[in-house]
C-alpha cells in the first residue's frame, strides 16, 4: 500500500511519518498531501493561544477528554492535538513539553497528539501547521485542537487557521493582560480565564471586559434578531446569537472546573459560524489565500526560469544604483517578456 | 548527513520523582539543535511507545533511577517492535549496575550513560547512530 492508502485506512505510523515529511518540506510530503486534499475539509479546528504558562496544554487536555467522553450533541469525534512551541533561535533545537499536561489522553487510540517546533520553515510556521492539520483532517480526526504560544504574528496566523479561537488568560501574571500586550485579543472568539482558583481573578475579568467593550461595536449598532438591542448580546444565552461577542469563561484546568461550560460555548460558536454563513466564508477565504500564495511562488519561479541571469542581474544593478525603482524594474521585466 | 531535524523523546518511566538529570539531557540536546519531546514523570512503557509513534521520533532517552530497568526496558523495546518502530534508538541514563549493561546492550539498547557522563558524548552517539540509520533507509 502507498502512503495515501495507509493514511486513509487509519495507519497511525504512516500518519506520523507523513507529518515528519511535511515538517521537513519533502517532495513526498507535498505530493501525498495533494493526493489527500479531496478528503479534507471535514474537521472542526479549535485554536488555543495565550501567554506562556497560562494553562493552554492543561485546557487542551481537559477539552479533548471532554469531547471524547461526553459526546453530547454530536457523535464523539476522533481528536487530534497539534502543539506548536518555538524553536531556539540560537541552536535551532527545541524542547516540546506540552505532552506533560496531556497524559490523561494516553491510551485512547482515537486521540493523536503531535508536538511541533516552529523552526525557521520556508513559507512560515503557519503554512506548515496548516499542512499538518490537513493531513490529520484527511486521516479522519474530526476535531483538531491547535495550541500555540501567543507571542507574535506567526501565532496569530496559526490561530487564523482555526474555526474557533480561544485566547487563554490567567490571573496573577503581572498587572497587564498578557493577551493585550501580544495583540491577540482581537482574534478571540472565546476568552478563557484559567487558574480561576488563583487570587486576582476579579481584576483580570474586569480588565478583559473593559478591553472587549473598546474593541467591539457599540451596542446601539447591533441588531439582534432584527431588533435594536440596548445591551451587547453576549453569547451567554442558550440560543444561537446572530452577532457574536466573545464570551468570557472561567476555568480551573487542573481540576476540570468550567470545562463543560467552555465546551458549550465552543459548540455555540460552531453553530453560530454555520447559521451566520461565516463558516463558508472563512473556508473559502482561507482556500483562496492558499491558492494565491501558491500562484505567487509558482509564477515567480516560472518567470525566473524564463529569463536569463544576465538580464536579471543587469536590472538588479540598476535598482541598486537607484536608477530604477523596484516597481519600474518589474514593469521592465514584464514588458521584456513580450519582446 | 541530511539536515532533517533529529527528534528525541525524553521520558522518565518508573515511580521515582527526580527528573533533574532528564531535564539536563533535554536541554543539552536542544542546544545541540535537536527537537526534544519531553513527557515528564511516571511514564508507563505503553505511554512511551505511544508518544514515540505519534511523534515519529528517531531516538528515545529513558531516565531510570528506580532500579526497574530490567523490567521497563524490554517492555519498551517490545512495544516499539509491535509498532514497527524497531529503527528507533533507545538510550538509557541513570543508575544502572555495571553487570546489567551488557544485557541491556544485547537487547538492543544503543547506549547506557551513568552519572557523570558528558552530554557531549550522548550527543555524538545520537548523531552517529542517526546518520547510520538514515543512510540505511
Ligand atoms: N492553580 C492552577 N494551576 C494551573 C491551572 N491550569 C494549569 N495550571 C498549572 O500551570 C502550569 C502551566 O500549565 P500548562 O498547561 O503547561 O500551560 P501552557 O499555557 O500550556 O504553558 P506553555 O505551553 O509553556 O506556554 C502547570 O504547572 C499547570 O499545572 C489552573 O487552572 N489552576
Ligand atoms: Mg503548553
Amino acid at each position: 500500500m502507498n502512503l495515501v492508502a495507509e493514511i486513509l485506512s487509519g495507519n497511525r505510523l504512516a500518519l506520523a511519518r507523513l507529518l515528519t515529511k511535511i515538517e521537513n518540506d519533502s517532495p513526498e510530503g507535498v505530493s501525498t498531501l495533494d493526493a489527500l486534499f479531496p478528503y479534507t475539509g471535514k474537521a472542526y479546528l479549535i485554536g488555543v493561544t495565550g501567554a506562556p504558562g497560562t494553562g493552554k496544554s492543561s485546557l487542551v487536555n481537559q477539552l479533548a477528554l471532554h469531547f471524547r467522553k461526553t459526546p453530547g450533541k454530536e457523535a464523539s469525534p476522533r481528536v487530534a492535538v497539534v502543539a506548536v512551541d518555538p524553536s531556539s533561535p540560537f541552536s535551532g533545537g527545541a524542547i516540546l513539553g506540552d505532552r506533560i499536561r496531556m497524559r490523561d489522553l494516553s491510551g485512547d487510540p482515537d486521540v493523536f497528539i503531535r508536538s511541533m517546533a516552529s523552526r525557521g520553515v520556508l513559507g512560515g510556521i503557519a503554512q506548515a501547521t496548516a499542512s499538518v492539520v490537513q493531513a490529520l483532517d484527511a486521516a479522519g480526526y474530526g476535531l483538531i485542537l491547535i495550541e500555540t504560544v501567543g507571542a507574535g504574528q506567526a501565532e496569530v496566523d496559526i490561530a487564523r487557521l482555526a474555526h474557533t479561537t480561544l485566547v487563554v488568560e490567567a490571573p496573577g501574571m503581572g498587572d497587564d493582560i498578557q493577551a493585550i500586550k501580544a495583540g491577540i485579543l482581537e482574534i478571540a472568539d472565546i476568552l478563557v480565564i484559567n487558574k480561576a482558583d488563583r487570587p486576582g481573578i476579579e481584576n483580570t475579568e474586569t480588565a478583559l471586559r473593559n478591553m472587549l467593550q473598546l474593541g467591539h461595536p457599540l451596542p446601539r449598532d447591533l441588531r439582534h434578531h432584527g431588533k435594536w438591542v440596548d445591551q451587547p448580546v453576549e453569547a451567554d444565552k442558550a440560543e444561537i446569537p446572530n452577532v457574536w461577542l466573545p464570551p468570557i469563561v472561567r476555568t480551573v484546568a487542573t481540576e476540570g472546573k468550567g470545562i463543560p461550560e467552555l465546551a458549550e460555548k465552543i459548540y455555540m460558536h460552531k453553530q453560530y459560524l454555520h447559521t451566520s454563513g461565516e463558516w463558508e466564508t472563512r473556508e473559502q477565504t482561507r482556500l483562496e489565500t492558499e491558492l494565491i500564495n501558491h500562484l505567487k511562488s509558482g509564477l515567480l519561479s516560472h518567470w525566473r526560469n524564463s529569463i536569463t541571469d544576465q538580464l536579471y542581474q543587469d536590472v538588479l544593478e540598476k535598482v541598486y544604483d537607484r536608477k530604477l525603482s523596484p516597481r519600474q524594474a518589474v514593469t521592465l521585466f514584464l514588458e521584456s517578456e513580450y519582446d | 548527513m541530511d539536515d532533517n531535524k533529529i527528534r528525541v523523546l525524553i521520558a522518565k518511566p518508573g515511580l521515582d520523582g527526580h527528573d533533574r538529570g532528564a531535564k539536563v539531557v533535554a536541554r543539552a540536546l536542544r542546544d545541540a539543535g535537536m527537537e526534544v519531546i519531553y513527557t515528564g514523570l511516571r511514564q508507563t512503557p505503553e505511554m512511551i511507545a505511544e508518544a514515540a509513534l505519534q511523534e515519529d521520533v528517531d531516538v528515545i532517552g529513558l531516565s531510570i533511577l528506580s532500579g526497574a530497568h530490567m523490567a521497563l526496558v524490554p517492555r519498551v523495546l517490545e512495544l516499539l517492535r509491535g509498532n514497527k518502530q524497531e529503527h528507533v534508538q533507545v538510550f538509557i541514563g541513570g543508575i544502572i549496575p555495571d553487570e546489567d549493561i551488557p544485557r541491556l546492550l544485547e537487547m538492543g539498547v544503543s547506549g547506557v550513560y551513568g552519572p557523570g557522563t558528558l552530554t557531549d558524548d550522548i550527543i555524538r552517539d545520537i548523531r552517529e547512530n542517526t546518520r547510520r540509520q538514515r543512510e540505511q533507509t
